[in-house]
């Protein structure tokens, strides 16, 4: 195969993966975009097989290790992709990430190995920085999948002197890497690769629960930029576009995700520097608050007119979304409004509440999104929060200098009456203490989501 | 490839992919961050290049590491966002 002809099938791989980022940004056209992604991929992939790269020839060496590790890198990752489940969802897209940012890494490196003395300054420096970027993406992601899969705590990890430790390893990442430069040898590049792994790890290391997501899309976009190195490095003009789109459009979707949760990009990246141990004691743990029956829920519920649900991980969690179906359906058949106030941020991730409702067959036209919803509240005789807690946290407007300050939240506290479906007084995700689960017109439900909704539905049939 | 082309090639890339993702609804986000996910497991492709000019065994070892990872990003992350993406078909 002529180079003209490979460089053209590159092109046409490029021009799919534009057209699938697309696809991607509306509802309707979002699988097609993906398929054609995909379609643009497994013909990069297999054009390979057929061009001969310079001083090389057809079949390619070691053509047996190479397609014996895409075996096992494919069984490894579709039974992954297919059996997980829906609430562990950015988990997955967390490490999928990572192993993503360590291929690029192994790649930059092995290329080094190879091209030894004979590698241009613009070569080396074009390395240097994949592998940084890509040692950080890989153990930063595998330190938010930790904190997602709750395998660690999920409050910003902050240690007398953080800061100094952070900023000394970056220091030292950076002077190892002009070392690399000027040097070339294994040894400098070894020291890089630990380095920047370390750093990646202290980086993620102070970030909270809830801006995690950004973190993830963050080092996303991270990764896309080390496979466009690669692909200056590689002379591989297919991957200098796939990774500049990707680093792009990553750049783009955390400042938004950052916008939706009211997060400045700025504070969630730089708290490493900024973030001080905080004082998570004295909460008033004790104070009364107003718990009821599966009873009493039931005919609140059943003289209200009007009715908002909001979910949570909660909700997910406890595998309640199909009950939660049956009590929206079985309050639409008693004539009372129903409908599902849906933060950007519901769940672990923007959209994820989403996908899990779409999941349980809740139709599409009852998920309101917080603009609309919130205007609404004041008209709202009973909201329903099941197994959220930040999301409608009020500290989040009215507690300067709480983490989740700044937060736009779903405006519950405007209903007439809030019911608190929780397993207990536990803090949410961010691990703040709700106000609100004081106030008088609160009532609790504490159980499991899940039984506590069987038993709510049941006794509003009753009724 | 000189590197004129190849910046041009960069600068106009970042701006495609600024534009294609500019106004995308919060619904949306999960499955885009997953979908441009798995676009990056293209360095696959890096990776089967590297093995292919591999000459020791350090250099291999390492490479097929490479393409090992890379495929788990790649197909797994293709195959996790049509998952997604199937549960919001026909609920408009």
């Amino acid at each position: 195969m002529s180079r003209t002809i490979y460089d053209l099938i590159g092109l046409f791989a490029g021009v799919c993966f534009i057209l699938a980022l697309k696809g991607l940004s509306h509802p309707k056209t979002a699988r097609r975009g993906n398929k054609i992604g995909a379609l643009g991929a497994t013909i990069a992939t297999l054009v390979v097989f057929f061009y001969a790269n310079e001083g090389s020839s057809l079949p390619l060496n070691n053509l047996g290790w190479i397609l014996g590790a895409i075996a096992v890198g494919a069984l490894v990752g579709v039974p992954a992709a297919r059996k997980v489940q829906m609430t562990q969802m950015p988990q997955l897209v967390a490490l999928f990430n990572g192993v993503g940012g360590g291929a690029a890494a192994l790649v930059a490196i092995v290329e080094y190995l190879h091209l030894g003395d004979t590698a241009t300054t613009a070569e080396v420096v074009f390395t240097v920085f994949t592998v940084i970027v890509g040692c950080v993406s890989f153990s930063g992601s595998i330190i938010t999948f930790m904190k997602l899969q709750e395998l660690m705590t999920t409050r910003p990890v902050v240690f007398p002197g953080g800061r100094f430790v952070i900023a000394g390893t970056l220091v030292a990442v950076l002077g190892v890497a002009v070392w690399v430069v000027t040097a070339l040898g294994t040894t400098p590049l070894l020291v890089l690769a630990g380095l920047s792994l370390l750093f990646g790890v202290l980086f993620v290391l102070p970030v909270g629960g809830a801006d995690v997501p950004i973190v993830i899309s963050l080092l996303n976009a991270f990764t896309g930029l080390t496979v466009a190195a690669s692909g200056y490095v590689l002379d591989s003009v297919l991957l200098i576009i796939a990774g500049t789109l990707v680093g792009a459009s990553g750049t783009i979707l955390t400042r938004l995700m950052a916008e939706a949760m009211g997060r400045s990009l700025f504070g969630t990246l730089f708290g490493a520097f900024t973030a001080k141990p905080q004082d998570t004691s004295g909460v008033a743990e004790d104070r009364p608050v107003r718990s009821g029956s599966p009873d009493d829920v039931a005919i609140l519920l059943n003289y209200a007119r009007r009715v908002v649900i909001v979910p949570g991980f909660g909700l997910a969690v406890a595998q309640a979304q199909h009950t939660v179906r049956e009590l929206a359906d079985l309050m639409i058949s008693k004539g009372i409004d129903v409908a599902y106030g849906i933060h950007p941020v519901a769940g672990r991730m923007p959209g994820h509440m989403n996908v899990l409702l779409a999941e349980a067959n809740v139709p599409y036209d009852q998920l309101l999104e917080m603009d609309e919803v919130n205007p609404t509240f004041g008209q709202t005789d009973v909201a329903i929060v099941i197994g959220a807690n930040d999301v409608v946290n009020p500290a989040a407007q009215n507690t300067p200098g709480c983490p989740i300050y700044g937060m736009p939240i779903l405006e519950v506290s405007n209903a007439a009456n809030v019911i608190f479906l929780k397993r207990s007084m536990r803090p949410g995700f961010a691990g703040i203490e709700n106000e609100l689960l004081y106030d008088p017109k609160t009532m609790l439900l504490f159980g499991d989501a899940k039984a506590s909704l069987t038993k709510v539905v049941g006794a509003l049939k009753a009724l | 490839m000189s590197a004129v082309a190849i910046i041009s090639i960069f600068t106009l890339a970042v701006f495609v992919g600024f534009e294609v993702v500019s106004k995308v609804s919060s619904t949306l986000h999960t499955p885009l961050m997953s979908g441009a996910n798995a676009i990056h497991g293209v360095i696959l492709v890096g990776a089967i290049i590297v093995a292919d000019h591999s000459t020791t065994n350090l250099e291999l070892g390492l490479a097929v590491g490479a393409i090992v990872l890379a495929t788990i990003n790649m197909v797994g992350g293709f195959v996790v966002t049509d998952r997604m993406l199937e549960m919001f078909k026909g609920k408009k």
